[in-house]
């Protein structure tokens, strides 16, 4: 049992972590929350005024808000679309015995730790180029048309680019999770006459589950808040064509300086990711209790 | 009993993991190749794949220009302090709220999580304007605050996930032997809290190198880390490829090693310890 002085120690232990975060938490967000009823650009200082709902308005009906939600959703529909088939695909071969696992492990988690801005010039330059790049030389060399990626399909460069990052991610919670599979029990299910496809549907699909939907949740969070990809590629454009949430509330607030429509863009963001937060916070939270 | 496999369908099954491998990590050691030839080279046509003239001179070249190391030591004193301010806050937070739980610290560890849901972009602006306003725009120590704070909720959790599997009768046992709080915490806990402690720097100083939100934003010249360094190479250097291969190499060398390193508690650190 804990004693009466061990828990006011804890007690004092724990406290600066939490002012620490509370501080975190109420302070900006309730100055975003503030600015967002504001009419307040930082180019007219001294103009600030109250405006009630306006901002909002002005953001929501914005036709660059909706193709910019839709690009968010593609974003992130995407990538996860890629990452989740491609990672079961993978963890299913890297399951298997064969020589060279441990480096075969190594060049597939590499991405991962590519910082965004390296991996999106990279990929921009030396393989999406359509005068230089190595998707060019391919394509000549096959007698087609160099492709201009960045300009004709931009969002979907992106996607790839991204996907490619969290390729990894995906892959390694799920091989963790197969191999914590029994082994025991997909021998007996083949011994009683069950093929690949059936052990994959009946046994694997159940019990990775739980970990797809953990590679789905966390992905989200992140991918709703791409920003670096497209800052050095696309600078969100042509037009609004790869512009997602995340940007297009920078671009209104530190390239237009406009705080009060950039805070009521933030307003809108936080509240898109937190229904996304609530679903991942309960099955962490199941978790927690087991 | 484990299955005798044939050697025949293993290495069909290496040949295709290596393939697939292989694919995956191109790009990366497509750029580390890229780093060691000359300009023309880098763009010739048919690309040349091992047989160039192998050249430093782009690694000079990136140096001289836009200064690696002061880029590289912004990076090394962003991501480490940070990293080190998260584990001196979280250490005692995640040790009580493990070996003393209480009512509520369910709730604290939840709430936690979910302030890492906030998207930066919701507070751009009031902590644009907060370091505006105190003279911290483009400073280390900046950015440093700010990214131990958007760390902390991961530190204090993977530290969690790894003090609560320490048996609790250890310390009890301690305990009746008549050691002090300090004393049970440095002699008892400490060795076997390590390994997690360990790993959770390692992923930490990955996360706060990478982290490429707050540091584009939040700095111009002075504490610019290598996520900004490699930024300025989008246009138009970046059409020279070699350099543009070699600040990247550059970039990415240190943390790939590191990262190798800590493959293994990537996935219950990144899962808040949902899957291991």
């Amino acid at each position: 049992m804990a004693t009466q002085h061990s828990r006011a120690a804890a007690r004092l232990m724990i406290s600066p972590a939490v002012l620490l975060l509370l501080g975190w938490m109420i302070i900006p967000l309730s100055m975003t929350l503030y600015f967002s009823f504001l009419r307040y650009n930082l180019l007219i200082p001294g103009m600030e005024e109250w405006t009630g709902w306006t901002n909002y308005e002005f953001f929501l009906t914005d036709p660059a808000f909706f193709a910019a939600l839709t690009n968010t959703l593609l974003l992130v529909g995407g990538v996860l679309l890629i990452t989740i088939i491609g990672g079961v695909l993978l963890a299913l071969l890297l399951d298997q015995p064969f020589w060279g696992q441990g480096i075969v492990r190594i060049l597939v988690i590499a991405p991962f730790f590519v910082m965004p801005t390296v991996s999106a010039l990279v990929w921009k330059n030396m393989f999406m180029n359509p005068v230089n790049g190595l998707f060019a030389y391919f394509a000549k060399f096959l007698g087609l048309q160099p492709f201009d990626f960045l300009s004709h399909a931009p969002l979907f460069s992106i996607i790839l680019i991204v996907a490619w990052q969290w390729l990894p991610f995906a892959t390694l919670i799920l091989l963790t999770a197969l191999q914590s599979l029994d082994s025991e029990q997909l021998e007996a299910a083949e011994m009683d006459g069950a093929n690949f496809l059936n052990r994959f549907v009946f046994i694997m699909v159940p019990h990775l589950a739980r970990s797809i939907t953990v590679v789905i949740l966390i992905q989200t969070i992140f991918l709703l808040s791409v920003f670096a990809e497209i800052l050095v590629t696309t600078n969100g454009g042509p037009g609004y064509a790869s512009t997602n949430l995340t940007y297009l509330i920078y671009a209104q607030s530190l390239l237009q300086f406009d705080v009060g429509g950039g805070s009521a863009g933030g307003v809108v963001a936080i509240i898109l990711a937190n229904i996304v937060a609530i679903f991942l916070m309960r099955m962490i939270g199941k978790n927690l209790e087991a | 009993m484990a299955r005798a496999v044939s050697n025949r369908r293993k290495a069909l099954v290496t040949i295709c993991a290596w393939a697939v491998g292989i694919a995956i990590f191109f790009p990366i050691l497509w750029t580390v190749l890229t780093s060691f030839k000359t300009e023309a080279e880098a763009i010739a046509s048919p690309p040349s794949f091992l047989f160039f003239d192998w050249t430093l001179e782009n690694y000079s070249t990136v140096q001289e220009r836009s200064d690696y190391f002061r880029h590289f030591s912004n990076s090394v004193i962003i991501s480490f302090g940070s990293t080190l301010l998260g584990l001196l806050i979280a250490i005692p937070a995640a040790w009580s709220m493990a070996f003393v739980p209480g009512k509520r610290t369910k709730d604290v560890l939840m709430w936690m999580l979910s302030t890492k849901m906030l998207p930066p972009v919701g507070v751009l602006i009031p902590i644009y304007l907060l370091f505006r306003d105190t003279g911290l725009l483009d400073t280390r120590v900046g950015l440093v605050m700010v990214l131990t704070l958007i760390n902390l909720p991961i530190i204090v959790w993977m530290l969690f996930t790894y003090f609560r599997e320490i048996p609790g009768e250890i310390l009890e046992a301690a305990r009746m032997d008549g050691a002090e709080l300090w004393s049970e915490i440095i002699y008892v806990l400490t060795p076997m809290a390590v390994p997690g402690i360990a790993s959770t720097l390692l992923l930490n100083i990955i996360l706060s190198w990478n982290e490429a939100f707050w540091t584009l934003n939040l700095t111009a010249v002075d504490a610019a880390p290598l996520t900004a360094f490699i930024a300025s190479y989008s246009s138009p250097e970046g059409l020279f490829y070699a350099k543009l291969s070699a600040a990247s190499t550059m970039a990415i060398a240190p943390i790939l090693i590191i990262g190798w390193f800590s493959q293994k508690q990537l996935v219950r650190g990144l899962t808040f310890g949902a899957v291991k």
